[in-house]
């Protein structure tokens, strides 16, 4: 056990816990945090995703100890309930799950690469959802709300 | 005039209003003790088992049907919305709770629509719930039950008088059994079922606040992780506990005959002792060759079913001007859930509660029971919502699992399993393989048809009595449900087509009548069930989809060979009039052009398109479908692009727009993912396709087709299944356009590249 200071949606965390649990377990069982899930612990799903310096990350597979004092953000940071980000606007207003154990992987990975270009063609927004799996197959929701995201911050 | 109490109740049929003083809210105490006896303590006929009206004039309504993502949770809420003719939000929908809601079975079979959204069950308690209130209200005001109207939660009579819900009921029993003669809304004058009202879990779920049964946290909860044979049928050696001594945090680990599972304080440590535990298994028996599987399932012994048999095939086949045979293969698929499964335990020396994504609430607290060697009725299990099923993914096995832990710790134990856990041991959708054989008059029209297939299975759905139909229950020595071998018997009674083994087109004359969809009288469909290596289960349309990829790919090879169009071909041997409406919808929301498969001329383009049809009757009655494919085939890689899907869908009277839209998008793009890539794989002693990486799933950077949805509502009918009857044609749709663009026909699921490249070689072989 080792005590490790967490910085997770604006706020500071210390948590006491085997330095290599992957940061997954962390934010779900010490800070009870429900946006990131465990889909498969091997990197091949995306439902573990978190942003961090404005890059996806799979939680499922880094060590809490590799985070350091970088900014973690999950889904539930992005927006609330009665404020949600635009991009989990779009997805409301499009009705873009099932399920919805995905999502995670799905917005965060859609709100990382708009940030970073946002004049991202289909094609590389597609291309970056590379790695995130959806079995419900709610795909075109998805990608029909990602669009109407990245219109809106074009706009 | 005013109406008598007396008269009131006779008008009612046999509703006997009475008060009683106890409080709604004990409804839903746990402590208050409901538990009773099997099969449900919550008698389904007494609408307070199903309604409350509380003193805040919520109305929550108690159903054994449950959300997991398909949208019943928000299509109930609207249910009971319209028939209390109450706003939505005013409406609190508890699911599949054994302590407080009716035993409904299984949530699965495309059956919840039929089920309460029809003249029975929660649109029955809803209606009754109505009418009981009218005739409160009728009481209450001194009015003729005719001289009232009701909106949004309000009685008020013609003379302006009104009564609020809660004024006349709010927090006591109806005591009233359900009527039978409730009558439902009209469809005509719905305000908010068939109303395309946002999903309900929506913001929740895209802001990362919703619960899933990952996310139950119990106060002293523990961590668990199973460990797993290697191989099917492998058994325990031994144990070495020594091998986990330095994992920190260990509580136990918990061996029971093959079960095997390590408890420890935080989820790390738990998957640590997992992975460190030395296990010495004796194998279990070499598998049959994945290559040649098909062959090897037509050789064992069986168990046979004949659908229906006129006895005369063999004269009719020698008879016909041309007989066409065709083998359909169709491999093991699973339901792969994106989250791996997981369950919350809390066992007591004297009550269990279990926390679990199960479809069958009921069902799991009795196999639980009997796994812990408890009283049935000292067992809850509450349902909360995992990640996308489809049928029978791990969500059973892992409520099994965690209550063994916890029963052995003796506190509550959270399990979760590994990618693994899920993918070896799962429940797979069966391989199947299907043989026709059809004769065609001079005409071209099919005079005779006879079909053969072999299901491999394994197990099931527990139901209440059956544990070794999962992993779990054959680890701890119990049998799995078996295709015991027998011959087939003459078909008798009604016609049934519940896996849609019998084509559309066959007239299913059985000794009850004739019950098929078509004009086909000569015909035979006979099932061999056969003992599958693996363990099987309902993943979704399971033997519908396998049965109909055959069937309608047959028919359209049929149709080839006659030079006959897809659509007026399958016409003219169709006489269910609602599997002919859609297939017209569809045809012409297609802008379908008349013409035989395949293209006239081929183009010496590296990528050709084409178009395919397929349709279904839903189990024979439980929804209808017309798809259209549009496709591309690249010609040197093999690849199929579907570009385009059309689809026609009478369900009868659809509950939620929005929501059925969606539905039927997902079941078409995970039917393309299914006929495209999807294969379950193993070498000679265990199954391989165990991640991401050798289970192939279309992930979400895949070039995704449009999908255009078509409803057909004709007046009158009741409501069907719709979840599982766009992914049913897909297959078969696709397989279809394929054919229609490179004249090369796919008879092996999944269209691989690989498979597409030799079938184009083959064709172009048989046509040099």
């Amino acid at each position: 056990m080792k005590k490790i200071t967490l910085n997770v949606n604006g706020q500071q965390h210390v948590v006491a816990v085997d330095p290599e649990t992957p940061l997954l377990f962390v934010l779900s069982d010490e800070l009870g945090l429900r946006g990131p899930r465990f889909g498969c612990g091997m990197a091949q799903c995306g439902a573990c995703t978190v942003i961090m310096r404005g890059q996806v990350v799979r939680s499922c597979v880094m060590p809490v100890s590799a985070v350091g004092q970088d900014e973690v953000t999950t889904l539930e940071g992005l927006g609330t309930p009665e404020k949600p980000h635009p991009i989990q606007q779009a997805f409301i207003e499009e009705g873009a799950a099932q399920c919805g154990f995905c999502l995670s992987g799905v917005i965060l990975t859609a709100k990382a690469v708009l940030d970073t270009k946002p004049d991202a063609s289909d094609q590389e927004i597609r291309d970056a959802l590379g790695g995130i799996l959806c079995r419900c197959f709610t795909h075109t929701r998805m990608l029909r709300a990602i669009r109407k995201y990245a219109e809106a911050i074009r706009a | 005039m005013t109406q008598s109490r007396r008269e009131f109740l006779k008008s009612c049929g046999a509703l006997i209003v009475s008060f009683s003083a106890g409080s709604l809210r004990v409804l839903s105490a746990q402590s208050q003790g409901q538990f009773g006896t099997h099969p449900s303590h919550i008698d389904p006929e007494k609408l307070d088992s199903w309604l409350a009206v509380g003193a805040d004039g919520i109305i929550t309504a108690y159903t054994g049907k449950c959300d997991f993502g398909q949208g019943i949770f928000t299509a109930q809420s609207q249910l009971v919305a319209e028939e209390l003719c109450v706003p939505i939000d005013r409406v609190k929908l508890i699911q599949c709770d054994t302590s407080v809601c009716p035993d409904q079975g299984t949530t699965s079979g495309s059956q919840s629509t039929p089920t309460n959204f029809n003249s029975e069950s929660l649109a029955l308690a809803a209606a009754t719930a109505r009418e009981a209130l009218l005739g409160l209200a009728a009481v209450k005001l001194g009015e003729r039950v005719e001289q009232l109207t009701v909106a949004d939660g309000i009685i008020t009579s013609n003379m302006g008088r009104y009564v609020r819900y809660e004024e006349l009921i709010g927090n006591k029993h109806f005591n009233v059994l359900l009527s039978a003669t409730a009558k439902r809304r009209s469809s005509r004058d719905w305000t908010v079922l068939g109303k395309p009202i946002p999903s309900l879990d929506r913001t929740a779920l895209m802001t990362g606040q919703f619960e899933f049964v990952h996310h139950v946290r119990i106060p002293g909860m523990l961590h668990g992780r199973v460990v797993r044979p290697p191989e099917m049928g492998a058994t325990v050696v031994h144990v070495d506990e020594q091998s986990v001594r330095s994992v920190p945090g260990l509580v136990k680990v918990v061996v029971r005959k093959n079960f095997i599972g390590v408890v420890a304080e935080t989820q790390y440590q738990a998957a640590l002792a997992a992975r460190k535990l030395a296990v010495q298994w004796n194998p279990g028996p070499e598998l049959p060759s994945h290559n040649s599987f098909f062959d090897h399932l037509r050789k064992q012994p069986s168990h046979d079913v004949l659908s229906v048999d006129s006895r005369d095939i063999e004269a009719q086949l020698a008879a016909a001007s041309h007989v066409i045979r065709a083998i359909y293969t169709y491999p093991y698929q699973m339901h792969g859930s994106v989250g791996a499964s997981c369950a919350v335990a809390e066992v007591k020396p004297e009550s269990a509660t279990v926390w679990s994504a199960t479809q069958t609430v009921y069902p799991t607290r009795s196999i639980v029971a009997k796994l812990l060697n408890m009283p049935v009725d000292t067992v809850r299990v509450i349902y909360v919502r995992g990640s996308g099923c489809y049928g029978l993914n791990g969500a059973d096995a892992v409520s099994f699992d965690a209550a063994i832990l916890s029963q052995a710790v003796g506190r509550p134990v959270r399990l979760q399993f590994s990618r693994q856990d899920e993918m070896m041991w799962e429940n797979f959708g069966s391989a199947c393989v299907v043989e026709h054989r059809a004769g065609m008059a001079r005409d071209g029209s099919i005079v005779v048809w006879d079909r053969e297939d072999w299901v491999a299975s394994l197990g099931n759905r527990p139901g209440y009595d059956i544990p070794g139909n999962v992993i779990t229950g054959m680890l701890l020595g119990y049998e799995a449900e078996l295709p015991e071998p027998r011959s087939a018997k003459a078909p008798g009674g009604k016609f049934r087509n519940q896996s849609n083994t019998v084509p559309s087109y066959f007239a299913g004359c059985v000794a009850g009548g004739c019950g098929g969809g078509g004009t086909i009288r000569s015909e035979r469909a006979l099932t061999h069930t056969v003992r599958s290596p693996f363990f099987t289960g309902p993943l979704r349309s399971p033997l519908r989809i396998q049965n109909t990829f055959a069937n309608e790919c047959f028919i359209d090879e049929l149709c080839a060979h006659a030079k006959a169009d897809p659509v007026a071909f399958r016409l003219q041997h169709l006489q269910n009039s609602r599997v002919i409406g859609v297939l017209k919808a569809a045809a012409d929301a297609a802008s379908w052009q008349a013409r035989p498969s395949p293209m006239a001329n081929f183009s010496r383009a590296q990528t050709v398109s084409g178009r395919g049809i397929a349709c279904v009757a839903y189990e024979g009655d439980n929804g209808y479908a017309a798809l259209v494919a549009e496709v591309d085939v690249d010609l040197q890689t093999g690849t199929v692009r579907p570009k385009r899907f059309i689809i026609a869908l009478d369900c009868g009277p659809v509950s939620n727009p929005d929501g059925l839209r969606n539905q039927t998008e997902g079941g078409i793009l995970q039917g393309m993912s299914r006929a495209l890539v999807e294969e379950v794989t193993w070498d000679n002693r265990r199954v391989t396709s165990v991640d991401w990486e050798t289970y192939k799933s279309l992930h979400l950077d895949s070039e995704m087709p449009t999908v255009e949805t078509v409803f057909v509502t004709p007046a009158d009918r009741p409501a069907t299944g719709a979840g599982e009857t766009a992914i049913t044609v897909t297959p078969a749709a696709i397989g279809n356009a394929i054919f229609d663009a490179t004249s090369a026909r796919l008879r092996d699921l999944p269209f691989t590249p690989e498979r597409v490249k030799a079938a184009l070689l083959a064709d172009r072989g048989a046509r040099a």
